[in-house]
C-alpha cells in the first residue's frame, strides 16, 4: 500500500526509508517535532526501538503517552528516570514519562547555594505554580531532562518527543524564557525591597506592587516577593545551563525529525513548523508522515467518480464510488503533502499508511517500524 | 429532537476534544447547523491561529466580530458571525468597565500581565471565560460556540474558575471567576460538547475528559460528537468480478482487485469504527451526534454545509429523551 509503493523504481540507496535508517544511525539526540495528534510520541518510541535493534542504548524521553502505550513501555505510574525495558534485541531500551515538576524540583536543587535555599523555593506557592504552569515549562524540561540525560548517563542514543504546541520552537526558546522571566523588570522591582541600596527610589515600584495587588490580591504578590527573594543568586547557574541546552540542541549531533499527518491543517502546521526551524537555521533530517491512506487504483478520481455515476444503481457503481472516495483522499494527500515536502529540502519523507489499529504495544511499534525503515537495509 | 429546541437549551456551547479530532471543524458544522434554525450564533476563537476561518472561506480573525457566514435562504438561516479572544484585551475591557482605566494600561504597557498570570495560573483562562460570560449575558447573540483549547487542556482551561476563586481571594480576578463559575455549572447557560473520532486512542481520552469535568467543573455535558465515520455504501461486499457481470460491464485489468482491495479497507474500518462507537455508548451514557468523514483535507464551506445538514439530522434523531440529559450525565 502507501508504504509500498514509494520508492520502488528508485536506486535502493535513494529509498526514503534506508535513508532514515542512517539518520538515525548517525545521530546520538533525536528530537520529534510537530503539532498534537499526528502521532509524535508512537513515532518517537519507534526512534528509540530501532536503535535497540541496531546493538545501541537507548532511551525514549515521552510526553503524555496514550495510557496503553505507556503501559507497553513499562511507563505505569510517574517514572521520571529512565527505566529499561525488556525485550529481544541487541542493544537496550529505556524509556521515561517526563514529569515536570519533579524534573524543576531536581534543577532547583541542582543550584541552590544550600539545601535550604532549595527549600525555600521549593515551597513557595509562586513556584509551585510556575513549575506547572508557566508557559514554556514543559518544552523547558523536556530539553532539561534531555540534557540531563547527556551528561549524567552512557545513552548513545536519545529521542526525545516534543509538548504538542502551536509554537514549533517554543522548546527552543523554553530554556531562555524561565531566565528571560527573571531578567523582567518587574523581577527587579520586586526584588529591590531586599537591597537596602535602591529602597530610596523604590516608591513606584511599591505603588505598582499595590495597583497589581488590587488586580490579583495581596498574597499572590506577597508569594512572588519572596519567591524571588529565595531564588536570589541562582540565576546564573540557569542562565549557563539554558545554554548549554540551546548548545547541545544545535550540535551535528542532534537530529530534528518533523511529524505529521496528510490532513490540510495539520500539513499548514507542518509547513509553519518548517519555516520556523528553517529560520532557526535547524535542518528537518527527515519528514515522518502518519496516516496516509492508501492508494488502491492509479486511475483518476474524477474518471472514478464518472464510472460511479454511470453504473449507479448497481453494486458496481458502488464499488467504483467506494474506490473513487480513496483515490480522492490519496490524491489530495499528496497535493498537501507535495507543499510540505518543498520546505523540508533533501530530507526523506517517508509514509506510515493509516493502520487499522492502535499502536499500544511493542508488536505495535514494530509494525509501524517496518513501514518507517526498509526492513532489507540493516 | 427539534434542532430549534436544542440549541435554545443553553446560551453557550463550549466544544472540546483532543488535537486531530476535528474539533474546529465540529465548531464551524454547529454553529452553521444553529444558525439554518434562525439563531444569530457567534463563535469565539480562543487559541489563536485556528482553521475556522478558512472552513467558511474567509481571512484570519480578529478581536472585532467579522461574519463567516451570511444568513439568509430560504428557511431564514441567520448570520454566524465570529471573532477571536485574548486575555490581554479582555482584561483591559473588563477594567476600563469597571473604571480602573489607568491601571489596565500599566499593566498591559509594563508586561506586568504575564507576570501577574504566573503567579496564579489560570487568570488568562479566567479572563476569556469572564468576556464570554459577558457576551452571554448580552443581547447581541442568541448562541456562542466555543472552540475550546485543546483536550488537556480544556479542563485546566474549564477549571480556572474554581483554581482561582481560591488561589485569588479578592479583587475582580475573584469576582470574574465566581461569575464565570456561575455560568459553567448552569445548564440553562453552558454546555459542553465533546469530540472525537471513532478511534481507540481519542475515544479513551474522551471518556476521561468528561468524568473530569463533571466531576471537577460541574458542567453540564451535551450529545457527544462522534467525527469522521465513514457514510455507508450498499453493495461493498460484492465480489467485483461478478458486479460487473450483474451489470453488463467489462473490468480493466487489475481493477478487480483494486475495488475489493477498498472495499476490504472500508469495510475493515467502518468495523472498527462501529466497535469503537459502541465502546464509548458503553463507557459514556451521553447520547451521541454521528458526523460523517468527507472523503477529501480541503475542508471548505461545502463541506461545512453538508457537516451542518448532518448536524442537524443527529440532532433530530436524538429522541425527546436528550433534553433530559442534564440529569443523565457521566456522572452515574
Amino acid at each position: 500500500m502507501a508504504a509500498e509503493h514509494q520508492g520502488v523504481s528508485e536506486p535502493a540507496s535513494n529509498d526514503p526509508r534506508r535513508r532514515l535508517r542512517s539518520v538515525v544511525a548517525d545521530h546520538s539526540i533525536i528530537v520529534c517535532t510537530g503539532s498534537g495528534g499526528v502521532g509524535k510520541t508512537t513515532t518517537a518510541a519507534v526512534m528509540a526501538l530501532e536503535g535497540a535493534r541496531a546493538g545501541r542504548k537507548a532511551v525514549v524521553v515521552t510526553i503524555d503517552p496514550a495510557k496503553r502505550l505507556a503501559d507497553a513501555l513499562g511507563l505505569e505510574g510517574l517514572t521520571n528516570a529512565p527505566s529499561e525495558i525488556d525485550g529481544d534485541w541487541p542493544g537496550s531500551l529505556s524509556a521515561l514519562m517526563l514529569d515536570t515538576k519533579s524534573t524543576f524540583d531536581d534543577l532547583v536543587r541542582k543550584h541552590a547555594e544550600s539545601p535550604d535555599q532549595a527549600e525555600r523555593i521549593l515551597e513557595n506557592r509562586f513556584y509551585r505554580n510556575i513549575s506547572g504552569a508557566l508557559s514554556g515549562t514543559q518544552e523547558y524540561m523536556a530539553m532539561e531532562k534531555l540534557y540531563e540525560l547527556h551528561e549524567d548517563y552512557d545513552f548513545d542514543l536519545i529521542v526525545v518527543d516534543t509538548p504538542p504546541t502551536r509554537n514549533a520552537l517554543d522548546f527552543l526558546d523554553a530554556p531562555r524564557r524561565l531566565t528571560r522571566f527573571l531578567d523582567h523588570r518587574l523581577y527587579r522591582i520586586l526584588m529591590a525591597p531586599t537591597r537596602g541600596f535602591v529602597r530610596a527610589v523604590n516608591v513606584a515600584a511599591q505603588a505598582f506592587l499595590r495597583t497589581v495587588s488590587k488586580v490579583v490580591g495581596g498574597e499572590v504578590v506577597e508569594d512572588a516577593v519572596t519567591f524571588f527573594s529565595a531564588f536570589d543568586g541562582m540565576e546564573q547557574g540557569f542562565k549557563d545551563r539554558a545554554d548549554r541546552v540551546l548548545e547541545l540542541l544545535g550540535h551535528d549531533e542532534t537530529a530534528f525529525l518533523l511529524v505529521t499527518a496528510p490532513r490540510r491543517d495539520l500539513i499548514e502546521e507542518g509547513t509553519f513548523f518548517a519555516e520556523r526551524l528553517g529560520e532557526a537555521d535547524i535542518e528537518v533530517r527527515a519528514l515522518i508522515v502518519n496516516r496516509v491512506h492508501p492508494r488502491f487504483s492509479s486511475a483518476a478520481p474524477a474518471a472514478l467518480r464518472e464510472r460511479s455515476a454511470t453504473l449507479a444503481g448497481t453494486d458496481l457503481g458502488a464499488l467504483y464510488g467506494n474506490l473513487a472516495d480513496f483515490a480522492a483522499i490519496a490524491e489530495t494527500e499528496e497535493r498537501h503533502l507535495a507543499t510540505l515536502a518543498e520546505h523540508v529540502g533533501s530530507a526523506p519523507v517517508v509514509r506510515v499508511p493509516f493502520l487499522s489499529t492502535d499502536i499500544h504495544d511493542l508488536g505495535g511499534l514494530e509494525l509501524i517500524g517496518s513501514h518507517l525503515f526498509d526492513p532489507d537495509s540493516r | 429532537m427539534d434542532p430549534a429546541q436544542f440549541f435554545a437549551a443553553s446560551r453557550v456551547i463550549i466544544v472540546a476534544g483532543k488535537g486531530g479530532v476535528g474539533k474546529t471543524t465540529v465548531t464551524a458544522a454547529l454553529a452553521r447547523a444553529a444558525a439554518r434554525t434562525g439563531l444569530r450564533t457567534l463563535v469565539v476563537e480562543v487559541e489563536g491561529k485556528s482553521g475556522l476561518p478558512s472552513l467558511f472561506g474567509q481571512p484570519a480573525l480578529e478581536y472585532d466580530e467579522i461574519v463567516l457566514a451570511p444568513g439568509g435562504g430560504p428557511h431564514g438561516a441567520a448570520d454566524v458571525v465570529a471573532r477571536t479572544l485574548t486575555p490581554d484585551d479582555a482584561l483591559v475591557e473588563y477594567l476600563e468597565d469597571h473604571g480602573m482605566t489607568r491601571i489596565s494600561r500599566r499593566l498591559v504597557s509594563s508586561g506586568a500581565l504575564d507576570m501577574v498570570s504566573t503567579a496564579a495560573p489560570g487568570i488568562r483562562d479566567i479572563l476569556i471565560l469572564g468576556k464570554v460570560k459577558q457576551l452571554e449575558l448580552g443581547s447581541d447573540h442568541d448562541l456562542i460556540v466555543l472552540d475550546a483549547p485543546a483536550a488537556g487542556h480544556a479542563i485546566s482551561f474549564l477549571r480556572s474558575a474554581r483554581g482561582l476563586i481560591d488561589a485569588v481571594r479578592v479583587g475582580p480576578i475573584n469576582a470574574q471567576a465566581r461569575e464565570v463559575l456561575d455560568m459553567l455549572t448552569d445548564p440553562a447557560r453552558a454546555q459542553v460538547i465533546l469530540v472525537t473520532l471513532p478511534e481507540e486512542t481519542p475515544v479513551n481520552e474522551l471518556v476521561d475528559t468528561a468524568y473530569s469535568l463533571e466531576d471537577e467543573v460541574g458542567v453540564s455535558l451535551g450529545p457527544v460528537v462522534v467525527n469522521g465515520i465513514y457514510p455507508e455504501i450498499p453493495g461493498l461486499d460484492v465480489d467485483p468480478t461478478e458486479a460487473a457481470r450483474a451489470a453488463g460491464a467489462t473490468l480493466r485489468s487489475g481493477e478487480a482487485e483494486a475495488l475489493a482491495a477498498a472495499a476490504r479497507f472500508r469495510a475493515d474500518r467502518t468495523a472498527l469504527q462501529a466497535q469503537q462507537v459502541a465502546r464509548l455508548a458503553e463507557r459514556l451514557p451521553l447520547p451521541q451526534i454521528v458526523l460523517p468523514y468527507c472523503f477529501t483535507t480541503d475542508l471548505g464551506p461545502d463541506e461545512v454545509e453538508h457537516l451542518a445538514h448532518a448536524a442537524l439530522g443527529g440532532i433530530e434523531a436524538l429522541g425527546a429523551d436528550a433534553d433530559t440529559r442534564t440529569d443523565r450525565g457521566a456522572g452515574t
